[in-house]
């Protein structure tokens, strides 16, 4: 998709795949026939550069039509650069500029609270926006108002625009930090599904306010050339670098059938 | 001059107690407020609607973007600190986690514009009108007085989408009657020398001077663009060929504020001159607000001055 459109984010994408894909096949309450059953589980996507991952996911998924995912970023297209829900009626919310979609997923976990609604709300941070303050508002809301119908999961892949999170603004400990601002922490490895799974357990089975997934990943994961390259982060591969990647990605992974 | 204006009443208690008639007709209606509820007097409905309401503490910001993710899921939510934060402080999140996402958000802001007073230039915040008249989508709202505070509180939560409402935290003098409608001038009084265009607080000083005026036989008429967006073109235009000259006050800077709306919008079709009376291109400071006024050059004489020079311009006057 970055390759077809020549922009965009292939580094944070394929880092949060594994955590998209847990999401949308497994754990998320969905129906691709009812976008606007009440009872569906809610997604933002608070790093919405990320958007070719849950467009993929979501097209699988029966949401939108493969074909489709040729026009992101085109001129016309209802697959904008950073997620757009007035476009597209299966995104949750419009998300792109850091620091917000958590506190739209905070206000969506409290209207089901206070209609008595069973749906749960799940945010996808990334690591760079921690270091955005508004970031920290809205965990501090979610933890004071104990709202266990909501999962903060954090894309730790350690790099942002510039280099490595530590370098520039380093947020460790952040798992500390998440438990500090009232968050069942857990921590897993974002690429091992049983893990991933687990921790969504976990987090559902939490009663006594929301939970928080450090998922450690790897920028640019399944793609050689990209893996731990910040150069990725918001730049699309040329020809070759797709074909590569491309054929990188379709291989099953060793141990695997 | 007394004979012009009606009581003088709070906005802001105007705003919280029609808060609390909405909390009663709508009950999914959620209000917030960054601990400010006892000035915004969002507090009123805090106390009979506590499940309802939320009060986030000091971060403008998210309290835009928790809104939002209450307003997406079909509820309208109403939202209030001063204008410096609603607007200054929390810009983008106003623009991304609303306005972008067209969520039914009503942003009913408190302290606007120089009348704010001894807190000083930093809460005095006079670029708010054109900050939020340029976001797409969103209404904008500057009552004169607590009748159209009501009525536009009302009229917000009719229309689907966004809404900006400035209140200014002085008590002002009442001169409409209410009847306020979104996308409506009010016509406060008749005239055919010259148009005087206000919104807010110097809405009564614009009659004021217009009944001055009247004692030298010049006949004003006065608009309250109360709805700045979506604003009354024709009611302008009529006035623009009525009178043939427009007078603008607003107590916000005139580089981004109502002039400049009435200034492009007649220059573009019906020319005519318009000279704009509001803060210039500085910050405020301390002192008491209606002082305030006078120092930044929205002094009654000022006005009066102003609109002299237009009369004279249409040649009017010698």
């Amino acid at each position: 998709m970055t390759y077809a459109a020549q922009s965009g984010h292939p580094g944070g994408s394929l880092s949060v795949t594994d955590l998209v894909t847990a999401l949308v096949f497994h754990e998320l309450k969905l129906d691709p026939a009812r976008v606007d059953w009440p009872d569906r589980d809610r997604l933002v996507l608070s790093k919405g550069h990320a958007s070719p991952a849950l467009y993929a996911a979501l097209s699988l998924r029966g949401f939108l039509p493969r074909e489709e995912l040729a026009s992101f970023r085109k001129l016309g297209s209802r697959l904008q650069g950073h997620v757009d829900r007035t476009k597209l009626p299966c995104i949750e919310a419009s998300t792109g500029c850091l620091g917000q979609g958590i506190g739209m997923a905070v206000g969506m976990a409290l209207n089901a609270r206070l209609r008595g609604a069973a749906y749960r709300t799940y945010a996808i941070l990334g690591d760079g926006e921690c270091q955005a303050g508004p970031t920290w508002e809205a965990l501090m809301a979610g933890g004071h108002y104990r709202l266990s119908n909501l999962v903060a999961i954090l894309d730790r892949n350690g790099l942002e625009t510039d280099g490595t999170t530590e370098s520039i603004m380093g947020i460790e400990p952040i798992a500390d930090k998440f438990r500090a601002f009232r968050y069942h922490t857990i921590e897993i490895d974002g690429h091992d599904f049983p893990q991933i799974l687990s921790a969504l357990d976990e987090a559902r089975r939490t009663t006594d306010g929301p939970t928080a997934i450090v998922a450690k990943t790897v920028k640019g994961k399944g793609v050689s050339f990209m893996e731990g390259k910040h150069q990725f982060h918001g730049k699309a591969p040329n020809k070759a670098e797709a074909e590569q990647a491309l054929a990188e990605l379709a291989r099953v992974p060793e141990g695997r059938t | 001059m007394s004979g012009v204006l009606g009581k003088t009443e709070s906005l802001r208690d105007a705003y919280g107690k029609a808060l609390v008639e909405l909390g009663e007709k709508d009950p999914e209606l959620v209000v917030m407020d960054a601990d400010l509820s006892g000035s915004t007097r969002t507090i009123l409905f805090g106390q009979k609607f506590p499940d309802r309401f939320f009060n986030v503490g000091v971060m403008e910001p998210t309290m835009m973007s928790i809104a939002a993710g209450l307003a997406l899921q079909g509820r309208t939510v109403y939202a209030s600190t001063f204008a410096v934060f609603a607007a200054g402080q929390a810009y983008n999140f106003v623009r991304q986690s609303i306005c972008y996402n067209r969520a039914n958000v009503k942003i009913v802001a408190t302290h606007g514009g120089l009348l704010v007073g001894p807190d000083g230039g930093t809460h005095q915040i006079v670029e708010d009108i054109g900050l939020m008249r340029g976001l797409p989508g969103m209404t904008v709202i500057v009552p004169a007085d607590a009748p159209t505070t009501r009525a536009a509180t009302f009229a917000v939560a009719e229309r689907d989408g966004p809404a900006y409402v400035r209140l200014t935290r002085e008590n002002l003098p009442t001169v409409t009657d209410g009847s306020f409608v979104i996308g409506k001038a009010a016509e406060l009084r008749s005239g055919s020398d010259l148009t005087i265009v206000a919104v807010g607080a110097l809405v009564a000083r614009g009659l004021e001077v217009a009944e001055e005026l009247a004692k030298v036989g010049i006949s004003t008429r006065v608009l309250d663009l109360a709805s700045v967006k979506p604003f009354d073109a024709p009611a302008l235009l009529r006035a623009a060929r009525d009178t043939g000259a427009i007078l603008v006050l607003e107590e916000h800077s005139v580089l981004t504020g109502v002039g400049a709306l009435v200034a492009a919008t007649t220059s573009e079709n019906y020319p005519v001159p318009v000279r704009r009376v509001g803060v210039p291109d500085v910050f405020g400071e301390s002192g008491e607000g209606w002082a305030l006024l006078d120092r930044y050059g929205m002094s009654r004489e000022r006005i009066r001055d102003e609109a002299w020079e237009l009369l004279r311009a249409r040649g009017k006057v010698q």
